[in-house]
């Protein structure tokens, strides 16, 4: 039983349990539906590519050129739509597309050529940002019809519409890495590679799969961030990778590879988003709450080292 | 019986042996070589005195701060915190030369709360065995949060010119340039033939075996850290100092790039090999390839792709030599 309290999913819920309690004690506008429900939209751009970044780091690798991606796919988006003069529906298809082609080629870099994916998507990071600085030529694309904004700015039965895509991607990406084979092979590369590989495991395409996966995820999260501000940059989503990865790791994703769950990636993200807006409603300055957020970071990873060691001491 | 003696094969020659410890600082060196060669004879105002001197000093805080870099992906760890902690050196620098501070004063106690900080997050990794890229990632959030939260996005100005030493000049070289060649030069030497350097290659080499031969690796983690610290410390002031104001924000993803030129001159993400040579020789390529861009009226919109493609083509290079190194 104490083995079930102590996990790092616990002590996180119990974490975000109280730091709920204790924000809607402190501001009034916190704890309210609405409230509520906008930031699940806020979140749901980190929360579709944190998905496919604790797949990842759960095979011990990692992906930096998500930002990248979600920059290029939003700059594709206007260029198919506004300069090629496809229609938008096609042109959000085209762009997905590319994005997704973009996560492969991370895959293939990684597995074919054997670089590590630290520094291969840090090469593309530069690639892929490039791309859309050059392409774009700083030029943002606006006027998109009003339909399109519904992605991102409407709603279904009262709740956002990109909130249901999050919760089902959720469920989806946690019944996958909890309860099928590929899961299981997932953690097993993870925690021992080389012993993978001699159990059968094809290593190699799941890890296609799994960055390729990332591409497509990152370039979805491109196409409901344009549509929920309505224009398209090409400096959109610089240094979300960081973001992205904190929220995994808050969750319990060990960075080494091995261990981590998708409901601890959930209420990792759900915890930072809390932070930031209850302490913002609470009257702490927008940067303030980046600091308490990277506070809690080293504290929650802190507690459940300690914890750790107990267990086997 | 005659027993045949198996002739041992013969000691690689020094050239090749050279070669071999330095192989991805030379290809720098040649690329930097081949830009500077091409470039001009499109271009010759390329090799104009004022230009060199803007492609030596533009980087050189990069290159300082990579120095650092190098040393703790030597052994074994990684900082993403550094642009922001730049931003924070230079901020507090700015501060206390404008409440009129003696300009030592202005230099040198930012260098030492940047020692401070990073010893202290090379203590919580070593002690905790918490992995350095958390650790790190929560003092990006920590020391870019406070430093927006201080400045409010305020720019620093009014700076007395005394303050300015990255824009002073020796024999016409910006003080910059002396900074990252004798910064270089000291680092690689510490880094050969000192006792602690050749921890370092040891921790991030193999940890057990370094702790059996009598290294204390967590000392030796936060003495990395601390080294570091002093290599960002530097780099900060010499990017406060560089403009005649001092801006709230650092470029974008600068922590990132500065990693980039780590392992692009040779440092193994895996710890254990490279040299600070390569990773400075690196920041230089960066500049050049910057300059080089504008000189063949390459729109700069593109910079960022080139350099991303580069890269990739060093790393794929870099993995096919190794390979064939194997066989």
């Amino acid at each position: 039983m104490t083995r079930y309290l102590l996990r790092h999913e616990t002590i996180l819920a119990l974490l975000t349990v109280g730091a709920l309690f204790t924000l809607a004690m402190l501001s009034d506008r916190f704890f309210t539906a609405s409230n509520l429900l906008n930031q699940g939209r806020l979140m749901s751009e980190i929360g579709l590519i944190a998905l496919a970044m604790t797949f990842i780091i759960v095979t011990g690798g990692i992906d930096l050129s998500v930002g990248s991606i979600l920059g290029l796919t939003a700059i594709l988006l206007g260029v198919f739509w506004k300069n090629l003069g496809l229609p938008l529906p096609l042109a959000a298809i085209a762009a997905i597309a590319c994005g997704t082609a973009s996560g492969f080629a991370n895959g293939l870099i990684i597995t074919r050529f054997k670089v590590p994916p630290l520094i291969a998507t840090l090469g593309t990071l530069a690639l892929y940002r490039g791309l859309a600085e050059g392409i774009s030529e700083a030029r943002s694309v606006r006027g998109y019809p009003e339909w399109f904004f519904f992605l991102g700015q409407g709603e279904i039965l009262g709740v956002p519409v990109q909130l249901w895509i999050l919760g089902i991607a959720t469920v989806i990406a946690a019944v996958i890495l909890g309860m099928t084979p590929f899961g299981r092979a997932v953690y097993a590369i993870g925690a021992n590679e080389t012993a993978a590989r001699f159990s059968g495991i094809r290593v190699d395409s799941a890890k296609l799969w799994i960055y390729t996966a990332a591409g497509f995820l990152s370039a979805l999260a491109a196409i409901i961030f344009v549509s929920r501000v309505t224009t398209t940059r090409s400096d959109m989503g610089t240094g979300w990778e960081l973001d992205v990865i904190t929220g995994v790791v808050l969750g319990g994703t060990s960075i080494f590879g091995g261990k981590g769950t998708i409901i601890g990636t959930a209420l990792g993200l759900i915890l930072i988003q809390a932070l930031k807006n209850g302490l913002a409603l609470s009257g702490v300055k927008g940067d303030g709450t980046i600091v308490v957020i990277g506070l809690v970071l080293i504290a929650a990873i802190l507690a459940s080292a300690l914890i750790d060691r107990n267990k086997s001491g | 019986m005659t027993t045949e003696t198996v002739p041992l094969p013969a000691p690689p020659s020094a050239l090749r042996r050279f070669v071999s410890d330095y192989g991805q600082e030379i290809v720098v060196l040649l690329a930097i070589a081949a830009l500077f060669v091409v470039v001009g004879a499109v271009n010759p105002r390329f090799l104009s005195d004022t230009n060199i001197n803007s492609i030596f000093a533009g980087n050189a805080y990069i290159a300082i701060a990579a120095i650092g870099m190098s040393m703790v992906i030597i052994s074994g760890h990684i900082d993403v915190s550094v642009g922001s902690l730049i931003g924070v050196i230079a901020t507090i620098a700015g501060t206390l030369a404008v409440k009129g501070y003696p300009i030592w004063i202005a230099w040198f106690v930012p260098i030492l709360f940047a020692i401070a900080v990073n010893a202290a997050v090379g203590a919580l990794i070593a002690y905790t065995r918490i992995p350095s890229i958390v650790v790190t990632l929560g003092m990006l959030s920590i020391l870019k949060g406070g430093l927006i939260s201080a400045t409010a996005g305020e720019w620093i100005s009014n700076l007395p010119p005394g303050f300015m030493i990255a824009q002073m000049r020796l024999f016409g070289i910006p003080s910059a340039v002396y900074f990252m060649v004798a910064l270089t030069i000291l680092a690689a030497l510490f880094m050969r033939y000192s006792d602690f350097g050749r921890a370092i290659y040891a921790v991030g080499g193999n940890l057990e075996a370094a702790r059996a031969a009598g290294v204390d690796p967590e000392r030796t983690v936060i003495g990395v850290f601390a080294l570091h610290g002093l290599f960002a410390g530097i780099a900060g002031i010499l990017f406060a100092t560089h403009l005649q104001v001092i801006q709230s924000t650092v470029p974008p993803n600068l922590e990132l790039t500065v990693i980039t030129a780590s392992v692009i001159g040779g440092v193994s993400i895996l710890g254990g090999t490279g040299t600070v040579i390569g990773s400075t020789l690196a920041a230089i390529l960066f500049s050049v390839i910057n300059s080089a861009l504008i000189f063949l009226n390459v729109s700069a919109y593109w910079l960022r792709a080139v350099l991303g493609l580069l890269i990739l083509a060093t790393v794929l290079a870099d993995m096919a030599r190794r390979r064939q190194a194997l066989r």
